[in-house]
């Protein structure tokens, strides 16, 4: 299968297999004007399958919710035909705006205007916690 | 700006001085009379409680400092729509600390990330209550002379029991402790206490509905209230409210130098025969924390005596 080379924009590699529509919801790249490209399951020599997504646009991206969904990945940033930059993404240490607590209890269950929080407390076990209240992140 | 909102935010060697200063200001009052003078502690309390609020104001006074409080919600800003965040930083200019108790878990922490002045978490709902740690701690050191090789039985409700979860916190950081939990099945130690808590620290501990059969073994028995505002549902609450009762008769078997702690208010989880037997601990609980409470007010306000 051939999807056309960009030129200018991102390529997000090495997606673990089957996550790659789940970043894409959460990068809101639904959003774009550009074309965007979804590969499924693409062959890779690391792991067997991956995703790719491709952005045909030089964006913005939340580098730390890609590292949250999954830290394995790459964004390769292609200008003029040629690869740039390589970011290896790792988990991050905060996160900001990415998740929601979903502690009733939580103070910002009431006080909505509180940046939502998150820090990674056992990174082998990629445990994020809420800054205020200390509940676990729960996938969304 | 020092603020404590959790037990762990004080290290081991911290906790045993603020016991000396605890023990000093016990021995020699008059000493540290008038340490505080021209200090103000504001007390927010959104969320009745008369023990605590109390326990910080009286510490206040015998420092020679001078307290604002605000005792009820109801009556204050917060019932007109203002944010945790704008109450502190107002309150900032007023007071040189603030003591608060909010309903919503990480409200103290939302304070102490706007105040221009330290923080002491009062209690936060479910979640938190250093300083009941602090009184628990210096209780156990003053009646036992350590914090360590200890086996420490927790009964009642060990799921919402903040007071509970704290203080395994802090005494994990410590050598020689066993850990007895006992509890029903609906109120045992959440998984992530037992996890992140006694398994990482290599703290023993088993786990036993049967408070009779443990008895024998304790050092310290911690017992809980089932608190009604922890629960959504009454229905729960009802059933499991009388769940373990301590009674005289369940004694016998205890140690003769048992501790019995109790974090307070009571209801009916120890019978009253238990306040004249020397094992009861729980009024000293009380005025330990008076004591630990002007420790800590020293200790972040940087007075030293």
């Amino acid at each position: 299968m051939n999807i056309d080379a960009i030129k200018n924009g991102i390529v997000i590699d090495h997606i673990t297999a089957g996550r790659g529509m789940r970043l894409y919801r959460l990068l809101g790249l639904d959003q774009l004007t550009c074309s965007v490209a979804i590969i499924t399951n693409a062959f890779s020599r690391k792991t067997g399958h991956k995703d790719i997504i491709k952005i045909d646009a030089a964006i913005d991206l939340d580098l730390d919710l890609i590292g949250y969904v999954d830290p394995d990945v790459t964004v390769n940033i292609i200008r003029d035909g040629e690869l740039i930059e390589k970011k290896r993404i790792a988990l991050p240490e905060k996160l900001v705006n990415v998740v929601r607590c979903r502690n009733p209890r939580c103070i910002t269950s009431t006080e909505q205007e509180l940046p939502q929080i998150f820090c990674l407390t056992d990174r082998a076990a990629r445990v994020y916690r809420c800054l205020y209240c200390e509940s676990r992140a729960k996938e969304e | 700006m020092r603020s404590v909102l959790d037990i762990k935010d004080l290290t081991v060697t911290e906790i045993d001085e603020l016991i000396a200063v605890a023990e000093d200001i016990m021995a020699k009052p008059e000493k540290y009379a008038t340490a505080c003078r021209g200090r103000k502690l504001a007390t927010l309390f959104f969320e009745p409680s008369t023990r605590t609020r109390l326990s910080f104001e009286a510490a206040m006074y015998e420092l020679g400092g001078a307290v604002l409080s605000v005792s009820d919600a109801g009556t204050s800003s917060a019932a007109k729509g203002e944010s945790v965040a704008d109450t502190a930083r107002v309150v900032s200019c007023y007071a040189d600390i603030i003591a608060m108790r909010h309903p919503k878990e990480g409200a103290p922490r939302v304070a102490a990330l706007n105040a221009t002045v330290p923080v002491i978490n009062a209690g936060d709902g479910g979640h938190n209550h250093p300083t009941q740690t602090l009184a628990d701690l210096l209780t156990i050191h003053r009646e036992k002379g350590r914090l360590s090789d200890l086996t420490v039985g927790f009964c009642g409700d060990l799921k919402f029991g903040r007071t509970v979860h704290s203080l395994i916190n802090a005494l994990s950081r410590y050598t020689g402790i066993r850990v007895v939990l006992i509890s029903p099945e609906e109120l045992r130690l959440p998984g992530y206490v037992k996890k992140d808590v006694l398994d990482r620290g290599h703290i023993p501990y088993t786990e036993t509905r049967d408070l009779l059969s443990v008895m024998p073994e304790l050092d310290i028995l911690y017992m809980t209230r089932v608190q009604k505002e922890r629960f959504f549902n009454e229905e729960d609450y009802l059933r499991l409210k009388d769940s373990y009762i301590l009674t005289p008769d369940k004694l016998a078997t205890a140690k003769s130098d048992l501790c019995v702690m109790h974090p307070l208010p009571r209801v009916n989880e120890i019978a009253v025969a238990i306040d004249s037997d020397p094992r009861a601990c729980y009024f000293k609980q009380v005025l330990n924390g008076k004591y630990m409470r002007m420790a800590l007010i020293l200790k972040l306000l940087g007075v030293t005596v």
